[in-house]
């Protein structure tokens, strides 16, 4: 492995694999669905103490 | 049985230390070995000593909590003083005294109390205070939790001494030497083994974001210190090594970890303190779970690529320079994201902001945030960098995000948890709140506002060339020109550092249990119509 095929690995597939897992991450956040799941965990450092 | 194990710990600590002090090869690691071997025979003394009876083994572990929040303020005020210090040996040389106070030891000394020393132990104390009751778990690991706080208490006495006695990496906010990286690392393994732990013993079924952005700080600081650390000792019982990397590699590995150490210590960290803190002073929820979701994310895939916006127009490469600058613009969104996020928890309840100075503080520490993540991206534009680099600028960008941001969140913290944690029904005085805000508001006016200024007269005073091309100015000229800028400086810093003697004193009479006999902070008086 060269500092060249590492390089080009990380701005390819690398770049797309990391923006793949972001786009996912954001698009389950807003499921729908997912605002009452969301408004309970909001409430949770309120419930005690 | 626990007992027994941690008594053989402790003394093979003590024996390994007198092992070290007996071939040290130099006189600063000879102290710090006598050092861990006192440590470790005091530990050995108190284990032997203590009284678990009353121990509650199902309630919450508040020991560390308690000691962690009296750590922070003790050490907030140690780091503001040596601050002041600093500043007035910058604007009256006189006062560096060889070899111990001189400004080149001193420095590390100021940046590493308030960061490591005063923001640690802010971090520490709140994130086993908000990992237990969001996940309403006691912590796991039982005197784990007490390993982490004396061991991070211990690091922070081997960096310090080190530094003044001339003990040094040379790598800005990573300066202490080998050994000490070695502590710290075991210190860290322990407490991410505590609060992952607690996290895995939950009886809440979600993890609440603030643990996510408290683990993301956890992690991330293991690995950027781990390889920023990576040295070769010159000897195994001497202070001296030497790093694994040299030239660029060295200066983007330093910059990578520099930049991180801001990301995910300095913001990452204490954004967890603010989505718990401030829906629990404000007594409301967060104003949108989903955005600090996506706050979260997107801080955490972009924050670590822009630390060579650190190394602009040098050796670096430049497509890592560009990449360095694109990924702090981007960085605008999410921080702005989560500012909003904090600030918009108030909404419904603005009045607070006028009756609680509690509430107060957390906004400012919002607005701080807000304004430091802006200038940030901003400095990090290569012709923008051209002009602010090595300059006054930069020093006071980090202090509108330090003062501002980490100093106020942390503070706001504090007087929410100081009742609570010496079982008192509420603070000494919320008038001196009051105080303690306006002082430290105002010190990081002065101390912006004059670092803007100066600053920018550096960065234009070294550029300017005369119509044959030379320089106009040498460089004695513009350290000349700073002088007053530096001494008002110095008058910033003891108006910051005497809110911080407010907080002490506040702190103090509230762990007696004394309520001062106040008015009220602004009575709502509406006039009808």
């Amino acid at each position: 492995m060269t500092y060249d095929s590492l390089r080009q690995a990380a701005d390819s597939w690398g770049l797309l694999y990391m923006l793949i897992i972001f786009l996912a991450v954001i698009a389950y956040t807003f499921r729908p669905g997912g605002r009452k799941s969301a408004d309970d965990a909001a409430a949770i450092p309120l419930k005690e103490d | 049985m626990t007992k027994a194990i941690e008594l053989s710990l402790a003394s093979l600590v003590a024996l390994l230390a007198l092992f070290m002090a007996a071939g040290a090869q130099d006189a600063v690691f000879e102290f710090h070995s006598y050092l861990f071997l006192i440590v470790a025979v005091l530990v050995a003394f108190w284990l032997i000593g203590r009284d678990t009876s009353n121990d509650d083994p199902d309630g919450y572990m508040d020991g560390p909590v308690r000691l962690g929040v009296l750590a922070t303020v003790f050490w907030g005020v140690v780091g503001f003083l040596v601050g002041v210090v600093a500043a007035a040996q910058l604007a009256w040389p006189d006062l560096n005294i060889e070899p111990w106070f001189n400004f080149g030891r001193i420095r590390p000394l100021h940046t590493s109390a308030v960061i490591f020393a005063f923001g640690g132990n802010a971090l520490l104390c709140t994130s086993f205070y908000v990992v237990q009751r969001t996940c309403r778990a006691r912590l796991f690991g039982g005197d784990l939790a007490w390993f982490v706080f004396w061991g991070y208490q211990l690091f922070i006495v081997l960096a310090a001494t080190g530094y003044l006695l001339g003990n040094s990496q040379s790598k800005e906010y990573a300066e202490p030497e080998w050994y000490i990286d070695l502590w710290l690392t075991i210190v860290w393994v322990a407490y991410l083994l505590v609060f992952l732990g607690s996290i895995l013993k939950r009886k809440e079924p979600h993890i609440y974001v603030a643990n996510w952005f408290y683990l993301s700080f956890i992690v991330t600081v293991a690995m950027l210190h781990v390889v920023n650390a990576l040295a070769i000792p010159v000897s195994l019982t001497g202070s001296k090594s030497y790093s694994l990397f040299s030239g660029v590699q060295d200066a983007l590995t330093q910059w990578w970890y520099g930049h991180n150490a801001v990301g995910f210590f300095l913001t990452a960290g204490f954004l967890g303190m603010m989505y718990y803190f401030v829906p629990k002073q404000a007594e409301r929820p967060v104003y949108s779970y989903r955005l600090s979701i996506v706050h979260f994310w997107s801080l955490i895939f972009l924050y670590i690529w822009a630390g060579p916006h650190h190394l602009h127009y040098t050796a670096l490469p430049d497509w890592a320079q560009t990449l360095g600058m694109v990924f702090s613009i981007m960085l605008w969104m999410p921080s702005w994201g989560g500012m909003i996020n904090g600030l918009m928890t108030l909404s419904g309840a603005w009045d607070k902001i006028r009756t609680d100075p509690i509430i107060r503080m957390m906004v400012m520490a919002l607005a701080f945030y807000g304004m430091s993540t802006f200038e940030g991206p901003m400095m990090s534009v290569k012709s923008v960098n051209g002009l602010s680099h090595y300059t006054d600028w930069t020093i006071g960008h980090v202090h509108s995000g330090a003062l501002g941001w980490v100093g106020m969140i942390s503070f706001g913290a504090i007087y929410f948890l100081t009742p609570r944690m010496f079982g008192r029904d509420r603070l000494y005085s919320l008038r001196m709140v009051n105080w303690h805000f306006w002082l430290a508001t105002l010190g990081i006016a002065v101390y912006a506002g004059v670092m803007w200024v100066s600053g920018i007269m550096q960065g234009l005073m070294w550029r300017e060339y005369d119509p044959e091309g030379f320089l106009v100015y040498s460089f004695a000229e513009s350290v000349d020109a700073m002088h007053p800028f530096y001494v008002a400086r110095v008058f910033a810093g003891v108006l910051y550092l005497a809110g911080g003697l407010v907080m002490v004193f506040n702190i103090a009479m509230t762990m007696k249990g004394r309520e001062r006999s106040e008015q009220p902070i602004a009575t709502v008086s509406v006039q009808p119509a």
